[in-house]
């Protein structure tokens, strides 16, 4: 029988169907599970995402993308392909992406974590037999705290800094990091300002209807905006610039799932960093893959190698899927560039020799027709 | 525990000298003095043990997360610390008991921890050391259980050195700084007593055994228009080898002799042999100079010295194997008169008058040579020339001689404090270079962990290329991350934690010497390589050749 997905040059394809998943080029019909730029790229003939997520997608899309949507859960047929989209609790609108086809279910999940997210949609686990998972932080040592025990830090250092005089700047990614982060502080302890990046999608996030509480832009030329009392959200793309002087002493956090990693709060010289992400951490990516009931695990993006091993020695049909982010994750690829998903894999991310999308999707392993 | 592992944390966070004595003063005000005394051993990398093997920790910690052991390695070699890796994966400890009323009962001060779940398990049976680990792993959080393993594993450096340890005890005693560094190098700190004792307000015997502040020099580098040419007449100018050891204080006074380091370390224990050579001086002598591995009539270099001076004890074996020699360059204290702010041509007479110079007749005059006569206190040789240029020439042949150049102290000057520019320069000959290929990667430790930052380089020879040197990366950070992510991207293989990288890199590698080498594959060594610049605008092609390098080993190429 014939794969529903494969991996071609342009992205994840659906010969049945004839649409792509999150292509990486433009292509004429592409299903897209969430808004993040490695998984929404412009110039595609008609996109198909979540109803959530329509206006999130619109404003990276820009005003003329042709955006179709579904309800979570509803299906339609694409040339015989029941397609349905169902939450992926990643980011608002993001969605694991279900098909049907003679008899046989595919899920790609797109990215997804379990936790608690007052932004979003909930994951929802969706039976299948072939699963195509992210494992972005697929090793043990990724674990991620309480989003109750995250909210506790995020307070704590907060309320210490704005008693010590300094302004607190949380460094997340503009899309859903940010909205996540605003939604978990206490807004009761100063002002809440943000970049103009996240504001921008604050307010997407706010016509979709999610609840924020009161967030201001920063003035462009404000001097000693809040009074050393308020939480900054902005994205990683501000280290190094000017930007950071307009709030005179700061105490600056990375909130990122690379945290977890010593070496790389170091390395990036921040006083302080967050455990906080949006993708599944390892007991997570065990969970989703055990509730998909699957018995065929297609693994992607980041730790695809040792997840698979792993999956194999627990009696799965499972191996790596040779995408264009397969390349190793990084940790310090975060947040390199405003645009890049803060935990997007390195080679996804940037250029580097050797590692551009023709190179890396030769001889795929698994999902080669027939 | 907690206290410390809140210490640890508090360290490791921060790259801020003041920040880090900040957290070392409110500890030690803190602390219970058996936890305190505890706590100065491991911070001032007293001797650790290993009380259990790491790779038995590695299968206990498999056994408990139910995770095959190849997991575990690959997620260490992720990590890039074994500490913090196992700390990672292992199962929450059961949830503590109120975090007010529980706590103290769960923590256990560091002394008891070290006694009971450390020293007394290193000669317990397999079983036993595998029960309280695991114990143990249920009790702490993470981020303790990190600072555990290491002092578990023998390997807690916390990245603060003894003077900063030295300098936060001074302030909680109020005492000078340098007096502290003295009283922790009267023995260990054993006990809570002991740690009393040691913030004793009043003087101890011992403390007037301090050294001055060292006089540093400036290197003369063309920067700022600093070159010899603006220097004036050389006949102001005293010049003397550029020793590369390891700069000193010899103080003899009363019936004490004391060896201080530049970082205020007293290093009497690794160097029992200047020690006992010191006790011949008159009392009331302070010297200035430099620490030199000598053998056979050879200098010895650094890496030999270094292999003595990190010791607290050296044994028969090791004075024998590396012999060391002070040369002293300056006299900063005679009969217990200060002498500094007399000039130096003043201090030298004096100088010359109390210490031998170990040139024999008939000797190379200028004397980077090996000492002659059997004292391992001899004089610097003053290296004369007529001209700036003759002296030029002089530190030309300084690699030859086994010396980094020429130091040049203005006769008239009085010996200074700190970096004071304008009286002593450093004159340093420039350091080779050649271009080489990445060829494998290792992912580095510490702040670097997780990142392949040790590279090892090769060079062209006979149409393939070979490995000539591993050298740390000194290249910016953000460089390192780029260089990181090549090579994952054009890994060809992978041996443990070492990459093999499709040669396409070109870095600028510098190095202090080359010298034929039967240990090296490639035939010869080259001294303290470091890596200098990435050569982006070159091709592996344009690398260097074997050849080439093989025409910088002094006297000839072997073949
Ligand atoms: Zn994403």
């Amino acid at each position: 029988m014939q794969d529903l997905v494969e991996v071609t040059e342009a992205g994840l394809y659906c010969r049945q169907g004839d649409f792509f998943v999150d292509p990486w080029r433009p292509v004429p019909r592409a299903i897209i599970t969430h808004a993040h730029a490695d998984h929404a790229r412009r110039g595609c003939g008609r996109y198909l995402c979540a109803a959530p997520g329509k206006l999130v997608l619109r404003s990276r899309m820009g005003g003329q993308a042709p955006i179709d949507v579904v309800r979570h859960g509803e299906s339609i047929l694409i040339n015989g392909v029941r397609v349905s989209l169902h939450p992926a609790g990643h980011v608002l609108g993001s969605a694991q992406v279900r098909l049907e086809h003679g008899g046989t279910t595919w899920v790609v999940t797109g990215d997804y974590k379990l936790e608690r997210d007052p932004t979003c949609a909930p994951f929802e686990p969706v039976r299948c037999d072939v699963l195509v998972t992210e494992s972005t932080f697929g090793l043990p040592v990724y674990r991620w705290p309480s989003s109750e025990v995250i909210a506790a830090d995020l307070d704590r250092w907060w309320r210490g800094n704005r008693d010590a005089g300094r302004t607190s700047v949380v460094l997340a990614y503009a899309l859903g990091k940010a909205q996540r982060l605003a939604a978990l502080v206490d807004p009761s302890i100063g002002p809440i300002v943000a970049h103009g990046a996240v504001m921008t999608m604050v307010e997407a996030y706010r016509a979709s209807g999610v609840r924020l509480p009161p967030i201001d832009r920063v003035p462009p030329r404000a001097r000693r905006v809040g009074g050393g009392r308020a939480l900054v959200i902005a994205p990683p793309s501000v280290l190094g610039g000017s930007w950071l002087r307009l709030f005179g002493e700061t105490s600056v956090a990375m909130a990122s799932g690379w945290m977890t990693l010593r070496g790389v709060r170091r390395r990036r010289g921040f006083a302080q960093g967050f455990v906080v992400s949006d993708h599944a951490d390892f007991p997570g990516l065990l969970a989703a893959i055990e509730a998909s009931s699957a018995r065929r695990v297609l693994v992607t993006h980041g730790f695809a190698d040792p997840l698979a091993r792993l999956l194999r020695e627990r009696g799965l049909d499972a191996a790596p899927l040779a995408t264009r982010f397969t390349g190793e994750a990084s940790p310090d690829a975060v947040g390199v560039e405003e645009d890049d998903d803060p935990e997007a894999p390195a080679s996804g991310t940037a250029p580097s020799p050797g590692a551009d999308a023709d190179a890396a999707t030769a001889g795929i392993p698994g999902t080669a027709a027939e | 525990m907690r206290a410390f592992t809140d210490l640890f944390w508090q360290l490791d966070g921060t790259t801020r000298t003041s920040e880090k004595l900040e957290a070392l003063v409110a500890y030690f005000r803190a602390a219970p003095p058996d936890d305190a005394a505890c706590a100065i051993d491991v911070l001032s990398g007293g001797r650790q043990i290993r009380a259990v093997p790491t790779s038995l920790l590695r299968q206990w910690a498999a056994e408990v997360t139910g995770l095959p052991p190849w997991l575990v390695e690959e997620s260490y070699a992720h990590v890039g610390d074994l500490a913090e890796t196992l700390a990672l994966i292992l199962p929450d400890p059961a949830a503590p008991a109120d975090e007010a009323a529980g706590a103290n009962e769960a923590d256990v001060g560091l002394a008891r921890l070290m006694r009971t779940t450390i020293h007394s398990l290193r000669q317990e049976t397999e079983a036993r050391k595998r029960e309280v680990v695991l114990a143990t792993w249920r009790r702490l959080a993470s981020r303790e259980r990190i600072v555990w393993h290491k002092l578990l594993t023998g390997g807690c450096r916390v990245g603060v050195s003894r003077t900063l340890v030295a300098r936060a005890l001074a302030e909680v005693a109020g005492v000078e700084p340098a007096v502290m560094a003295h009283r922790l190098m009267g023995g260990d700190v054993v006990d809570g007593e002991a740690y009393r004792r040691l913030l004793a307000p009043q003087r101890h015997d011992a403390d007037d055994r301090r050294p001055y502040p060292f006089f540093l020099a400036s290197a003369l580098d063309g920067a700022e228009g600093h070159d010899v040419a603006s220097l004036g007449g050389v006949a102001d100018w005293q010049a003397e080898w550029k020793w590369d050891g390891m700069r000193a204080q010899l103080v003899r006074r009363g019936s004490d002799v004391a060896v201080w380091s530049r970082g205020e370390e007293l290093v009497n224990e690794a160097f029992p042999d200047i020690v006992a050579a010191g006790a011949t001086l008159p009392a009331g002598t302070v010297l200035d100079g430099e620490l030199l591995a000598v053998a056979g009539g050879r200098l010895l270099g650094f890496s030999m010295l270094s292999r003595r001076s990190g010791r607290r004890t050296v044994t028969r074996r090791l004075l024998e194997d590396i012999p060391c020699v002070f040369v002293a360059y300056d006299l900063l204290e005679e009969r217990g008169e200060d002498l500094r702010g007399r000039p130096l041509h003043e201090r030298r007479l004096r100088l010359e008058a109390l210490v031998p110079t170990p040139f024999a007749a008939g000797t190379d005059a200028h004397g980077a040579g090996p000492p002659q006569v059997p004292s391992a206190i001899f004089l610097s040789p003053v290296v004369s020339a007529a001209s700036w240029t003759d002296l030029g020439l002089l530190r030309a042949e300084a690699r030859r001689r086994g010396v980094e150049g020429l130091m040049l102290k203005r006769r008239a000057s009085p010996y200074g404090v700190g970096r004071t520019r304008g009286d002593w320069w450093k004159w340093k000959i420039e350091p080779l270079e050649i271009d080489a290929v990445l060829l494998y990667a290792q992912a580095g430790h510490g702040r670097r962990a997780g990142l392949h930052s040790d590279y090892t380089l090769g060079l062209w020879h006979e149409g393939r290329l070979v490995t000539v040197a591993k050298a740390y990366s000194g290249l910016a950070d953000t460089e390192i991350v780029e260089v990181d992510r090549i090579v994952r991207a054009t890994t060809l293989e992978k041996h443990g934690p070492v990459r093999i990288c499709e040669p396409m890199l070109v870095f600028q590698l510098a190095f202090e010497a080359v010298s034929a080498s039967t240990r090296h594959k490639s035939g010869v060594a080259v001294r303290f390589p470091r890596i200098v610049r990435w050569r982006r605008d070159k091709q592996p092609s344009e690398a260097g050749t074997l050849d080439d390098l093989r025409r910088m080993i002094p006297g000839g190429v072997p073949r």
